[in-house]
């Protein structure tokens, strides 16, 4: 199973509810699976300072003067701002993709769970009530968002093998589904050079979709090759630092409903997680198409892309 | 008299084990159901003539294995409405998501949006009647029964289909493996008249194609008997 919710709001005064209403969201899709839970949330940017959000087994000695190694081996000022075993390291501005680099020199426990300008990625092991609350997701605002909650099937309950995965910088992705060429795919980006952590299925699409946008590709194009290239089941839903994406695999056996109002974009694995949004009675209510690549963003309009199946 | 129950207030089990109390001759032959908010299983394993009108969306198997009960839901319906239904009439005013009157072996399922994939798989004598399109690998061996689509049909329409009628008005995106167009003789123009009409579409008939199994596969060949 798994369960997947997404919100995208294009309504500004709709941005300190964000944590929150994705948190309900979520907790209401408990019961698609209660092994890990994780929330990857696009915060107000801060043009002077990039993000790296990490997480150790042991914060209280892993964060202790990590800040000024990082200062250190950057150059420059770097804060350290904890939150339960997570901390979100602010660096000077374009230096987190570096910042990520050093981090397995100077502190290989530690992990990074997202890298960027504006996202934090927070996942743990244990039911989305119990996540969301050691984070306090609930106080958080922010302009997007999305949540997923896990039934293992492909490889071990762990924080790595919790989603959102981090993909590029400001990219996420979380998964609905199950992989069937993972562990070819995983070889094949091995040898291209492609860092890949654990043997969860979901890493492997989330390498995928980087090394395809290393080289080149846009995240729409990346997702359309995907559908080529990714045999199993998936409802993949994407975030960048300015837009929302959904695409579903050409089987499309894995539930997904869509609200669409003024305010903002949602998805949820269920109509179940859409109920408490606001408007929801007048939203447009509809099943993303499969084999289809939707993206939305607060430039452009949005843009459905049929990919023959 | 009308009953009314909140499954905002009151619990889902304690709905359906209500409904399912209901005898052949109980005098509560009127249901309301609110604040479905998307739950499961709202209104499963009826088998008495009520009416149930639910005031809302619904998830999972809505109305399944329905008997004799008449279930009419005011919004969309999730993945496998109706499923397995025997007898009786689902309606569905919105759109419902995949494999809906999945397996049915009779009744009538009426959907007045659009159905998302595999709608009527491996039906059984269940009629279903979409006033929208259905989606990829719907009637995929499909046994008895119709599908009347007045929309239009997705890819793969009525793969590995046995004896069931499809009926579609608009485009057939592709036909699944042994399944083929086939002529519209007056006996097939009187059952869609009679669907149409139940299930409150304005199609005419003759607006619509009928396609079934070539009976080419496996199974058809007597050499492959036991």
């Amino acid at each position: 199973m798994c369960g997947i919710v997404g919100l995208f709001l294009k309504d500004k005064a709709l941005e300190p509810q964000l944590g929150a209403l994705l948190t309900d969201m979520l907790i209401t899709m408990t019961d698609r699976g209660p092994d890990s839970a994780g929330i990857a949330i696009y915060g107000a940017e801060d043009t002077s300072a990039s993000k790296l959000t990490v997480q150790a087994e042991d914060p209280d000695a892993s964060f202790d003067g990590l800040a000024d190694k990082m200062a250190a081996a950057l150059g420059g000022k770097v804060t350290l701002t904890r939150n339960d075993t997570h901390a979100v390291l602010q660096v000077p501005a374009g230096k987190a993709d570096e910042a990520r680099t050093a981090l397995r020199e100077i502190a290989p426990e530690v992990r990074a769970m997202s890298f960027g300008d504006t996202l934090e990625i927070y996942k743990e092991v244990g039911l989305p009530k119990d996540v969301a609350a050691r984070f306090d997701i609930a106080k958080m605002s922010g302009t997007h968002g999305i949540g997923h909650t896990r039934m293992a099937t492909e490889s071990a309950v762990t924080t790595l093998g919790a989603h959102p995965f981090n993909t590029g910088s400001d990219q996420c992705l979380v998964h609905n589904g199950s992989l069937s060429n993972h562990n070819s795919l995983r070889r094949k980006l091995q040898r291209e050079g492609i860092h890949i952590e654990t043997q969860n299925d979901t890493e492997v699409g989330a390498a995928y979709l980087t090394w395809k946008m290393q080289n080149g590709a846009t995240l729409g194009e990346a997702l359309e090759a995907s559908l080529e290239d990714l045999d199993g089941f998936f409802n993949f839903v994407v975030g960048t630092k300015d837009g929302f994406g959904v695409v579903r695999d050409p089987i499309a056996c894995k539930p997904a409903v869509m609200a669409e109002t003024d305010q903002y974009v949602a998805f949820g694995s269920e109509y179940r997680a859409l109920v408490n949004l606001p408007g929801i009675e007048t939203a447009r209510v509809w099943e993303p198409e499969p084999a289809t690549v939707y993206f939305w963003t607060h430039n452009q309009a949005p843009t459905p892309k049929k990919k023959a199946a | 008299m009308m009953q009314t129950y909140d499954l905002q207030a009151n619990s889902l089990r304690d709905l359906n084990a209500a409904l399912h109390a209901q005898a052949n001759d109980t005098n509560q032959t009127s249901w309301e159901i609110v604040n479905p908010r998307g739950s499961h299983a709202v209104a499963v394993g009826l088998d008495a003539p009520i009416e149930v009108s639910v005031k809302g969306s619904t998830g999972y198997y809505t109305a399944g294995m329905n008997k004799q009960a008449t279930v009419h839901v005011h919004g969309s319906a999730g993945p496998g409405v109706a499923e397995n239904m025997m007898s009786g009439t689902v309606v569905i005013e919105g759109d419902a998501s995949q494999y809906a009157g999945a397996t049915g072996h009779g009744g009538l399922l009426v959907i007045k949006g659009n159905a998302s994939s595999r709608c009527g798989i491996s039906m059984k004598g269940i009629d279903i009647v979409v006033h929208g399109n259905v989606g990829h690998m719907s009637a995929f061996m499909a046994q008895s029964g119709n599908l009347v689509v007045c929309g239009d049909a997705g890819d793969a329409l009525g793969d590995s289909i046995y004896e069931a009628r499809l009926f579609v008005r608009g485009s057939v995106k592709s036909l699944g493996a042994d399944c083929i167009e086939k002529e519209m003789r007056p006996e097939h123009i009187e059952i869609l008249r009679d669907l149409l009409e139940r299930a409150g579409s304005d199609a005419k008939p003759e607006e619509f194609k009928r396609y079934g199994s070539a009976r080419q596969l496996y199974n058809f060949k007597v050499d492959n008997a036991y």
